[in-house]
């Protein structure tokens, strides 16, 4: 085979490799996505079937534990609408109520059931963005 | 003094300024005094931007409590360590800390390149001047870290307990270097381009810097790693976070920069790559410094909060749009001077590699910045997690190993059939010997990826190994050295060689921790009484007995209060155990709140203190959660009885508070991990560190070669001028 052509038969299996790769990275990624919700669009309405990620505050005074259990409620980031969360697994140092967090998990009777160790409190390195507003104002 | 300190950042601004107008009208002009001149503002530039540092930490020492940012991250009994780091913790110290470490970099760079690159350095130094402008800018406009408050505070914050680490306080600024000297090679490529003078010379003149670039930034990344895993009170080291992701990106770019630019050293190809590759990871490291410090992707509407986003974006946009057009612009001036000639040859491997490298860095990219994608494109904010991740990620991690053990063995150009049956008969025996042997006795099976992963491991060892035997017994027959000595030399005159050889090693061992650690983890998370008995794997652990400490941590961290607990761990199987004691940090909240005087020691941050057994074939890994619910009554009590006593008889009810705890704590919840061969992420970080410092080494013979050359420019001047 001249090498002119060989080269092209290369670039063109290489492109198809990566064209593919890139095809099945953006299906999966479309697929396989846990929504982003908050509280009040939760509460409005939930498919039992989808995994969702839940953001907002934690509300004051809804923390309990039971046990290894942990609940509490979260709250929209700006608002009243809180939707009630029965938790599991390890409890990142930040966390306390009226703090930001994220948690995965699915809607059982109005309860957000969530996965096991994926709740997630804002990164430390932010929090000094809230004390400055606060001081500012 | 923070009048001072601001002036310095306004004069470096101007000299900044100044050196982008010089250096841009001297080239054009041919006024070699303007560049001359420019370069030095450069160094100007370096000495104020230390200055101002120096007054800023000065602030930080003695606790000048009118210094906004001082009030922010540090406090005067904030221990002496964390009151010098508490610096970049705070979002105006960090940038400033971003203009600092370009502006040491800069007038390195073009100091160590006065004497050459004549046509290329001008514009490099314009570059450069920008990119310090426009961060300064930001420090004296946006975010200024002198800011003064009209009356000086009472007392500060302090520093974020959970910030309270050394491995902490060292990450960012090895991150931000790593993120920082990125820009050096990049204002190089971009001169080169202006210039047309797209041969190897720039590359040559600025590979040590993205060396040490890479270097730098991969030790950020191993630190924040290490952090988590023993800071925090999950027990995993990689998450997949945005903020982990930004700081991979750019690295992995770099990583194939690395490799392709000596392609273009050895044959002239791949220049079009090459430029694009860092303009790529310029890129990438200021978006990494975006995303950290503007909250874009934890949620998007976080993005209005930050000051910083607007002037952000406008110049990441202006970096990419420029780079993107000067690059085609001068396409006809990076045509390759060579073809590949073969598939078996060392540039299609390093072609290959770049390709995994940078299909990896895509793969990160689109994880990271789904949240946006999806809501841009159906409207619902949605994101990927890290089983996503992996899913892509280990094949191509599996792909980039055998890539760095292949390389090594194939010649240049074109490799014979011999050359390559001489080169891989041994390494892939061993690696065939090493899956023999692990499937024979250990559970390596279990997990297919891992096996593959450790029989790769075994492979690139051995090609390592394989190349040192070869060079050390080639220069022994000829010189008749010794072992060491012949080693030494060998290492010593190629030091980039084996340099690369020790990392693809350290690599190795880094990725056989992460396979092995996270593919045969026993994990457990229990709730025990005092005398109850967990099982973990092959361990029993046992609460011995819970410890209270009140005004006694030894952490050094500062917190008043520390509730724990003594375990014992033995192996099931027998053989000697130890102990452990995992503990948890209370900090007071700022202000009394509903748990009144006494309920504030409890109710404010409060920090996991790990304990970790650390081991080289497994790490036991433990973290306690107390349950405090049984201090409610006492507490309540105490404020009842004595809120109104003197601050010396509330310190010695606190203390019975809490020595009350020790005496009949409730179960607690502990999370044990058994992490098999987890420290040689470390271990293998640290070899990868010292690979690129032997790689860094100056050699000796180019000391020698740069006097001579230095003596030649010296003659040619005399010359001229006779």
């Amino acid at each position: 085979m001249d090498p002119a052509r060989k080269r092209k038969l290369r670039a063109v299996a290489l492109l198809t490799v990566a064209l593919l790769l890139a095809g099945a990275l953006v299906y999966t990624s479309f697929s396989g996505a846990t929504e982003a919700t908050t509280p009040s669009q939760l509460v409005a309405s939930a498919d039992p079937d989808r995994s969702y990620q839940l953001t907002g505050k934690v509300l004051d005074g809804s923390v309990k534990r039971e046990g290894e259990r942990l609940r509490f409620s979260v709250r929209d980031r700006a608002g009243h609408t809180a939707i009630p969360v029965v938790y599991d697994g390890v409890v990142p140092d930040p966390f306390r109520e009226g703090r930001e967090v994220i948690v995965d998990g699915r809607v059982v009777g109005g309860t957000l059931v969530a996965e096991r160790d994926s709740l997630v409190t804002k990164c430390p390195s932010k929090f000094t963005e809230k004390n400055k507003g606060a001081k500012r104002s | 003094m923070a009048a001072v300190g601001s002036a310095c950042l306004l004069v470096a601004l101007l000299c900044a300024l100044y050196a982008v107008g010089a250096s841009l009208y001297g080239a054009r002009n041919g006024r070699r005094s303007l560049v001359e001149s420019s370069r030095r503002a450069v160094y100007a530039l370096a000495a104020l931007t230390v200055a101002a540092f120096v007054v800023l930490e000065a602030a930080y020492l003695r606790s000048d409590l009118s210094f906004d940012i001082v009030v922010q991250s540090s406090s005067t009994d904030t221990p002496t360590f964390y009151k010098l780091t508490g610096l970049w913790s705070t979002q105006e110290g960090s940038l400033m800390l971003w203009g600092l470490v370009l502006s040491i970099f800069s007038a390195a760079v073009l100091r160590a390149t006065r004497h050459s690159l004549r046509e290329i350095a001008p514009y490099a130094t314009a570059v450069l001047g920008a990119i310090a402008a426009f961060f300064l800018s930001l420090s004296v406009f946006v975010e200024s870290p002198f800011t003064t408050l009209a009356t000086p505070a009472a007392a500060g914050n302090g520093l974020n307990p959970l910030l309270r680490n050394p491995v902490m306080m060292i990450h960012p600024p090895m991150l931000y270097s790593g993120y920082v000297a990125f820009s050096i090679p990049f204002a190089f490529a971009i001169g080169a381009l202006v210039t047309r003078r797209t041969g190897a010379d720039w590359i040559r003149a600025t590979r040590r810097f993205a060396l040490i670039a890479w270097s730098f930034l991969g030790l950020g990344i191993l630190l924040g790693a290490l952090w988590s895993y023993s800071e925090l009170g999950w027990g995993g080291y990689w998450a997949w976070d945005p903020v982990e992701n930004a700081s991979l990106m750019p690295w992995l770019t770099g990583t194939a920069f690395l490799h392709s630019v000596m392609v273009q050293e050895k044959r002239g190809m791949l220049k079009a790559w090459n430029v694009s590759l860092i303009v790529a990871t310029f890129v990438l490291s200021l978006l990494g410094t975006f995303l950290v410090r503007s909250g874009v992707l934890s949620s998007i509407h976080a993005f209005g909060a930050s000051t910083l986003g607007a002037p952000f974006l406008a110049f990441i946009g202006l970096v990419l749009l420029g780079s993107v057009a000067l690059v085609l612009a001068r396409l006809p001036a990076l045509r390759s001077e060579a073809r590949l000639d073969s598939l078996a040859s060392r540039e299609a491997v390093f072609l290959l590699n770049n390709l995994v490298l940078v299909g990896l860095c895509f793969v990160v990219f689109w994880g990271t910045f789904f949240p946006l994608i999806s809501e841009a494109v159906t409207g619902t904010e949605s994101s990927v997690g890290p089983p996503w991740f992996d899913r892509y990620v280990t094949p191509l991690a599996l792909a980039l190993v055998a890539l760095s053990g292949i390389g090594p063995l194939i010649a240049w150009r074109r490799a014979t059939p011999t050359n390559l049956r001489r080169a891989f008969l041994v390494p892939l025996a061993i690696a065939a010997a090493a899956v023999v042997a692990l499937v024979a006795f250990t559970p390596a099976e279990d997990s297919v990826a891992s096996l593959v992963l450790f029989a790769l491991v075994a492979f690139v060892l051995a090609v390592v190994g394989q190349e040192l035997w070869r060079g050390v017994g080639a220069r022994r027959t000829m010189t008749g050295e010794t072992w060491p000595v012949a080693l030494t030399r060998l290492v010593g005159r190629n030091r980039r060689r084996y340099g690369g050889y020790v990392v693809h090693a350290g690599i190795a061992l880094l990725l056989l921790g992460v396979a092995a650690s996270s593919a045969f983890v026993d994990q457990r998370d229990a709730r025990l009484a005092p005398g109850q008995t967990a099982r973990v794997g092959d361990y029993d652990v046992t609460y011995r007995e819970p410890t209270a400490r009140f005004l006694d941590d030894r952490s050094g961290t500062g917190a008043p209060v520390t509730f724990g607990a003594v375990l014992d761990v033995r192996r099931r199987d027998g053989g000697k155990g130890f102990v452990l004691r995992p503990s948890r940090n209370y900090y007071e909240a700022p202000a009394t709140g509903p748990m009144g005087v006494f309920g504030r020691f409890f109710s404010g941050e409060s920090t996991t203190e790990v304990e970790i057994r650390r081991g080289f074939g497994r790490d036991v890994w433990m973290a306690v959660q107390p349950d405090l619910r049984s201090l409610i009554g006492p507490i309540k009590e105490a404020n009842r009885k004595f809120s109104d006593v003197p601050g010396e008889a509330q310190a010695l009810v606190l203390a019975a508070i809490v020595e009350r705890y020790r005496r009949a704590a409730p179960p607690a919840t502990f999370r044990t991990l058994v992490s098999p061969m987890i420290a040689w992420i470390w271990i293998g970080g640290a070899i990868v560190l010292l690979g690129a410092l032997v790689a860094l080494w100056p050699t000796p013979g180019a000391r020698a070669r740069r006097a001579t050359s230095l003596y030649a420019a010296r003659l040619g001047r005399e010359l001229s001028r006779a």
